[in-house]
């Protein structure tokens, strides 16, 4: 404890970290404290502040404070609750399925294709399905890009083209055996009942269909994709929140090349 | 006085480029029509429900009417003959071209002032019906009184109209002043308007006559409880815009997002249907005192905020003229603009803010419509919320009228209960707070604020004039808004244009566009 100023008691923490418990850091090690907060389809009151309470219990939360509690409407109360979570993990056993790979620069990516695939690539995008929101595939493949990395559009060898919203799997299809695609790009971002899954899936499965999903890099983005969610549709790589151009254009000229796509 | 020293001559003659570029469009837009007008003619006489397939009937009767090829002649003109040669209702007409047991075109052709007469009959009585729509709404906002300072704008987007209902009165009780039901996805696409109450969508909510009603009703109730009138928002874009409106007038909406230009560059909407659709649309939401939002905004969420504004502008100045064409008056027409600047631009607020002064002294009786930060909304909540008060400022004090919150969960899920409450919490902190700061404040002259109004401004003077030279439809064609790209008969909804004959019939334009005037 550093002061000591408020907390009179003498709480036992651990004072090393040890990476296989690992909890999370309020402010000391090991002190375990998040906030949650949370909505309850109850009247607002001490019956409702203790329902909070004994939920953050529930949830593994040790001593729940409720900082703040507020009604919404009749029967709707908002609450923030703090806490101590009495679980830890163990980080040095976790496995996690990234894509893997060097970043490359927008120019290094321009002199890896010269050097090892020496042709233009073509890469077609689109956010398919009943989707009608492009700012993902947009932040990817635009000229302009997203937060200062450049989109696919302006890679001297890439040549790239971004079909919009609301493409059905058939058309991007269509466009892909028409153009001779070699990487695919598909962006999921509004989704409502799991429908990005089903529609992820449709196309793999038209892929097959086709005869071609083994001649291409698939690739689908969005912010409820992980590569691991990925990886099990079907596809090479899974691009969640945070991830730009370049992190999509190296990976997908290092696959074309692990696989031989010429 | 203008606080940003707004250069007169220079709005003069981007107003007058604006009107030339509306006008030749509009000789284009009067000498047709559409599958979608012709559908709305028919639910403004009375037509509704689904046939056996669930094909909704104003559907049914134009589709028999395109396939005989003579929907040039309009279906007012095919209804009013059989209205005087059988005897029967609209509704009962179209209910016999269901079953297959009536065809329009071979009916004997009966008196012509018969004819007219009847259809002008049946088309007042809906008139007549919009009309105490508006005045319901009129006498509600007497009685209440309306809001004096920016109208709190939230959406609910379950996909269920019940669940709505239920996120629309909480968001009501918390303070909000307008509930947009967000659609759901793809329906901007669909040529025709599903039926009843529904309980799946994706991202949205149909929209459908049903649902409109039932949210109308449920805004109505909590009205009453608040003592505040509880505007409804929906979406009167894509290929049934003129159908939305008709629904929306005769279900009492007060807003309804309404724009061609935001349909052709997003939707890839054939340009000539939708502008079309538009003019038709506008008619009668400006009849029916619907205050119409446009969605320049949405350019930011492609192109750069900073280095576009001007195109918002000149977005502004079009969308204000062909409202005008359409009888819509200024006071209902919330033009719109977004708060959508990098925040890791250096001195990006006064830029925002110079964009919103410049809006609000250029039109100064439209009720602006100001959309809140997404682009750069993160999934970090607490940089998010912080976005959205900076936004919050903009509009209190540069008097933004229809204020869409920011939600500080923008870019992770439609809005929980609390989302939106915490919204509405910071808003009406902001605007309590610096109430009156925008009357207290001038802008230092010759300071960023002018030069970036004066920039502004000027780009937009030369791009409506090449605009002008241009005409719309080929300005479309080279990428000028948003940096998209339509053809002028690329898109979807071309083939369900169709050039008027000289006996087309609409009863509607002349008493829409007359009722408004007296």
């Amino acid at each position: 404890m550093s002061s000591g100023l408020y907390s009179k008691t003498q709480v036992n923490l651990d004072e090393k970290i040890d990476l296989r418990k690992i909890k999370p850091y309020g402010d000391t090690l090991n002190d375990g404290k998040v906030q949650v907060s949370f909505t309850l389809p109850v009247e607002d009151g001490d019956q409702a502040v203790e329902a909070a309470k004994l939920l953050a219990k529930k949830m593994g939360l040790e001593d729940p404070l409720v900082a703040h509690h507020k009604a919404l409407d009749k029967e709707f109360t908002f609450f923030v609750v703090y806490g101590s979570v009495g679980h830890s993990v163990n980080y040095e056993d976790i496995h996690v399925e990234a894509v893997g790979g060097e970043v490359l620069s927008m120019e290094e990516v321009s002199a890896f294709i010269k050097e090892h695939i020496g042709r233009k690539i073509r890469v077609l995008g689109a956010s398919t399905g009943t989707d009608a929101h492009t700012v993902g595939i947009d932040a990817i493949m635009n000229m302009k890009g997203f937060a200062g990395h450049y989109g696919l559009e302006r890679y001297e060898m890439l040549e790239a083209l971004n079909m919009g919203s609301q493409v059905s799997n058939e058309e991007f299809v269509e466009k892909a055996l028409a153009l001779n695609a070699d990487v695919l790009l598909v962006s999921q971002t509004v989704t409502q009942k799991n429908v990005h899954i089903d529609n992820l899936v449709h196309l793999v499965e038209l892929l097959e269909a086709e005869g071609i999903r083994d001649k291409v890099v698939l690739i689908c983005g969005g912010p409820r994709i992980s590569h691991e969610l990925a990886k099990e549709l079907g596809y090479d790589a899974g691009f969640g929140p945070g991830k730009y151009a370049d992190d999509v254009a190296s990976f997908a000229v290092h696959e074309m090349v692990r696989r031989r796509i010429e | 006085m203008s606080k940003v020293r707004l250069d007169l001559e220079k709005v003069r003659a981007a107003r007058g480029y604006a009107r030339h570029i509306a006008e030749d469009t509009q000789k284009f837009v009067e000498a047709h029509t559409t599958v979608a007008v012709e559908r709305t003619v028919l639910r403004l006489l009375g037509v509704d429900g689904v046939n056996e397939e669930g094909i909704p009937l104003p559907n049914v009767v134009v589709d028999h009417l395109k396939e005989k090829k003579v929907l040039e002649n309009g279906a007012a003109f095919y209804v009013g003959n059989a209205m005087a040669s059988l005897k029967l209702s609209p509704m009962e007409i179209a209910e016999e071209v269901a079953k297959g047991t009536l065809d329009l075109t071979k009916l004997p052709l009966a008196d012509a002032f018969e004819r007219s007469l009847l259809i002008k009959e049946k088309a007042e009585e809906m008139v007549q019906r919009i009309k105490e729509n508006r005045q319901v709404r009129e006498e509600k906002l007497d009685a209440f009184g309306d809001k004096k300072g920016p109208y709190l704008y939230v959406i609910v987007a379950t996909g269920n109209i019940y669940a709505d209902i239920v996120q629309a009165k909480a968001a009501a009780k918390q303070g909000a002043d307008i509930i947009a039901v967000i659609r759901t996805t793809g329906q901007s696409l669909l040529d025709y308007v599903p039926y009843g109450a529904t309980t799946e969508g994706f991202g949205g909510t149909m929209a459908t006559q049903e649902n409109f009603r039932l949210m109308r009703e449920a805004l109505d109730e909590s009205g009453e409880e608040l003592g505040r009138y509880i505007r409804l928002c929906n979406y009167c874009s894509g290929l049934c815009m003129p159908e939305i409106a008709a629904m929306g007038a005769m279900e009492r909406l007060d807003v309804m997002l309404n724009d061609a230009l935001y349909g052709i560059l997003f939707r890839d909407i054939n340009m000539k249907r939708t502008l079309v659709d538009q003019y038709f649309s506008r008619a009668i939401n400006g009849y029916a005192g619907v205050i119409i939002n446009t969605g320049e905004d949405n350019y930011l969420t492609t192109a750069d905020a900073y280095e576009e504004a001007h195109t918002v502008l000149a977005s502004q100045f079009i969308n204000e003229q062909f409202a005008l064409k359409a009888g819509l008056p200024e006071e209902q027409m919330g033009l719109g603009h977004a708060f959508e600047m990098d925040p890791s631009l250096k001195n990006g607020f006064l830029y925002e803010l110079a964009q919103a002064q410049m809006a609000r002294e250029i039109f100064p009786k439209a009720p602006l419509k100001y959309m809140p930060p997404t682009k750069f909304m993160t999934g970090d909540i607490f940089k998010g919320q912080v976005q959205n008060t900076l936004f919050n400022m903009v509009t209190i004090m540069t008097g933004q009228k229809l204020h869409l919150l920011g939600m500080m969960t923008e870019a992770i899920h439609t809005p929980f209960l609390s989302d939106r409450a915490v919204a509405i919490e910071n808003a009406a902190y902001i605007f309590n707070t610096m109430e009156d700061f925008g009357e207290e404040i001038e802008f230092k002259k010759g300071g960023i604020m002018e030069q970036r109004v004066e920039q502004v401004l000027s780009e937009t003077v030369t791009l409506l004039k090449t605009i002008q030279e241009e005409g719309l439809f080929k300005t479309l064609e080279t990428g000028k808004f948003a940096g998209i790209k339509r053809p002028q008969d690329g898109g979807k909804g071309l083939q369900g244009v169709v050039k008027k004959s000289a006996a087309y019939e609409n009863p509607f334009f002349e008493l829409l566009l007359d009722g408004r005037v007296k």
